[in-house]
């Protein structure tokens, strides 16, 4: 991993991209580094297009301002590839990892000639198998930490349970279902480009 | 050593609040430092602390209960932002000119109107004269260690003041960023215990709080006002000190950013200075003597030692997130460049309005802001010295 890592999320309110990136923050943290988590706060609704970011970074983080050249861009709702610039600023030696089913033929349109690396997940999938819900978080969590070597796999879930533990201490039903959801992630998640 | 964490800027003031264990908070949520009292209402329930917590109708009510508390003996402290400190504004005069060291969270949001709930400095810069103490925070480790420090500061005998502790809006109360707790034990021993001199639940001592202050009186007080302002500078200094013992963290009025052989210098308040530091670096880099004074304590004005610190440059700009639209430009640059005139330091001083109403203020901003300044300096002239940065042209 580079020294400083920054990462944008793109998803639609209520599908939880705000959620990942602070539970992204989490685990990087866990692993000793220095790490900023935020979403981009606009006019917030259910189903409208947000962003949240990352950084990430073996030294203190200074900076106060939003990514606007991302070293990986995640994408939470493929709906938003042909309204959002998802590829706004994304460095060409980056990645880009999007929760869809569609092709190599329709991603080339949307990504307007992005020449990085791309990573497709069929996270709705992995959701519905893992926990009978649609939440594609908790899979794209996993998808972005395995595409951006953030940690090891094995240290990444053993954190992860913790962080489950902690978040669903009221319903630790679901935990089980999460965990699931992250290592099937991390097998499904494929390089098309 | 201290404990390592990961906390947004609210949770950090909140975290704070809990260590200090106030005897009173009054609040009333607004966006975006509803948090802190959510947070901190969580701890009374928990029992965590043993604070009376009261959840008010109005900010004006909350800012009257913090009154009514430490006229009473109590320590008492609040949070809010942008309106609800101008529904506060009658009442934070009456703080001062009382002499409560009362202490308040002040998260930086635009004041309306048209709405607008994101960050800038607009609110603060409105209570610049209110007779608070003002301290202002780059993130949420800054906001923390000012919290702590700030009743030792406020309760000194020489000051007895009302404090603001400020931070930026989401940009730091809603990130989630590294920082590092000092244990409950030392923040207690260090905060310490409040013995108010005076005050209305002393039986033994009768007094009457805020009675009538006609011609022979109040020009009187309002001197004793302005002189415990200016006691709270040795009180700062002081209590920085002290801090830097138990946790390393060294504070003063403000941090100079490679000052000292810098040819040109921006000054600004809040997270802004953490993004212009990784600017000066790259500058640097390349060669160009960039520097950064991050204003810290605002109020008192630190006059003597800015003027002091920046005499030596060759162009100087002054960065506030709030305009004044007073036509002459932003509240900080006034500062600046008056202790600058009365200090006798001759430097070509700009004032730049930046971020207002949450407006992202990039690295390139900055960038554009230090190449101005090195035009100035090759140039001599300066065209405008009523700037904006990030401004849609």
């Amino acid at each position: 991993m580079k020294d400083l890592v920054e990462i944008r999320w793109h998803g639609r309110g209520g599908q939880g991209a705000k959620t990942a990136s602070l539970l992204l923050a989490d685990a990087a943290f866990n692993t000793g580094k220095y790490i900023q988590g935020f979403p981009e706060y606009g006019p917030e609704r259910m189903g409208a297009p947000i962003t949240a970011y990352n950084r990430i970074s073996d030294t203190p983080i200074r900076i106060h301002s939003n990514i606007y050249e991302p070293d990986y861009v995640v994408v939470v709702d493929d709906t938003l590839l042909e309204s959002v610039d998802v590829t706004a600023g994304l460095k060409q030696d980056g990645a880009i990892v999007i929760n869809t089913t569609k092709g190599k033929d329709y991603l080339d349109k949307v990504l307007r000639g992005y020449k990085g690396s791309v990573y497709t997940i069929d996270a709705k999938k992995v959701s519905l198998e893992t926990l009978g819900k649609y939440f594609p978080n908790t899979p794209m969590l996993a998808a972005i930490v395995k595409v951006a070597s953030i940690m090891e796999e094995k240290d990444f879930l053993a954190d992860m349970k913790g962080s489950f533990g902690h978040k669903f201490a009221k319903k630790p039903e679901v935990i089980e279902g999460n965990m699931k959801a992250l290592e099937l992630a991390l097998k499904e998640v494929q390089k098309i480009q | 050593m201290g404990i390592r964490e990961r906390l947004s800027g609210n949770e950090a003031a909140a975290i704070a609040m809990k260590q200090i264990n106030p005897d009173v908070v009054a609040a009333f949520p607004i966006t975006p430092s509803t948090e802190i009292p959510q947070y901190f209402s969580t701890f009374v329930s928990n029992g965590s602390v043993d604070t009376e917590f009261v959840a008010v109708e109005s900010e004006h009510s909350a800012m009257s209960a913090c009154v009514g508390a430490e006229s009473a003996g109590a320590r008492a402290m609040t949070a809010t932002s942008a309106n609800g400190l101008s529904y506060m504004w009658e009442m934070i005069y009456i703080a001062s000119s009382l002499r409560l060291p009362i202490v308040m969270s002040l998260v930086n949001r635009a004041v309306s109107g048209p709405l607008n709930i994101h960050c800038d400095h607009s609110d603060a810069m409105g209570a610049r004269d209110s007779g608070w103490i003002m301290l202002f925070s780059e993130n949420n480790q800054e906001a923390y260690d000012n919290l702590i420090m700030a009743h030792r500061i406020a309760e000194h005998k020489d000051v007895l003041l009302p404090l603001m502790v400020c931070q930026d809006g989401f940009i730091t109360s809603h990130s989630i960023e590294n920082i590092e707790l000092i244990e409950d034990d030392k923040v207690k021993e260090f905060v310490g215990t409040y013995h108010p001199e005076h005050y209305l639940l002393n039986e033994k001592e009768q007094m009457a709080v805020g009675p009538l202050d006609v011609q022979p009186f109040l020009f009187e007080h309002k001197y004793q006002q302005a002189e415990a302002m200016r006691n709270a500078k040795k009180v700062v200094a002081d209590v920085a000190k002290d801090f830097e013992k138990i946790t390393g963290r060294k504070y003063s009025f403000f941090e100079e950013y490679m000052l000292d052989d810098a040819e040109i210098a921006i000054v600004c308040m809040n997270s802004t200075a953490g993004t212009a530091k990784t600017v000066v670096d790259e500058l640097r880099t390349s060669g160009v003597k960039a520097g950064l004074l991050k204003v810290r304590m605002f109020r008192p004005f630190p006059a003597e030692e800015i003027s002091e610190a920046l005499g030596h440059l060759k162009a100087v700009a002054v960065m506030d997130r709030s305009d004044s639209l007073n036509g002459a430009g932003g509240a900080l640059f006034e500062d600046v460049v008056s202790s600058m005139y009365v200090g006798q330091k001759q430097v070509p001083t700009v004032s730049y309005v930046y971020g207002i109403g949450g407006r992202d203020t990039t690295s390139k901003d900055i960038h554009e802001v230090y190449s101005y300044l090195q035009d100035v300096v090759k140039t001599g002239k300066i065209d405008n010295p009523y700037r904006y940065v990030g401004l849609r042209k």
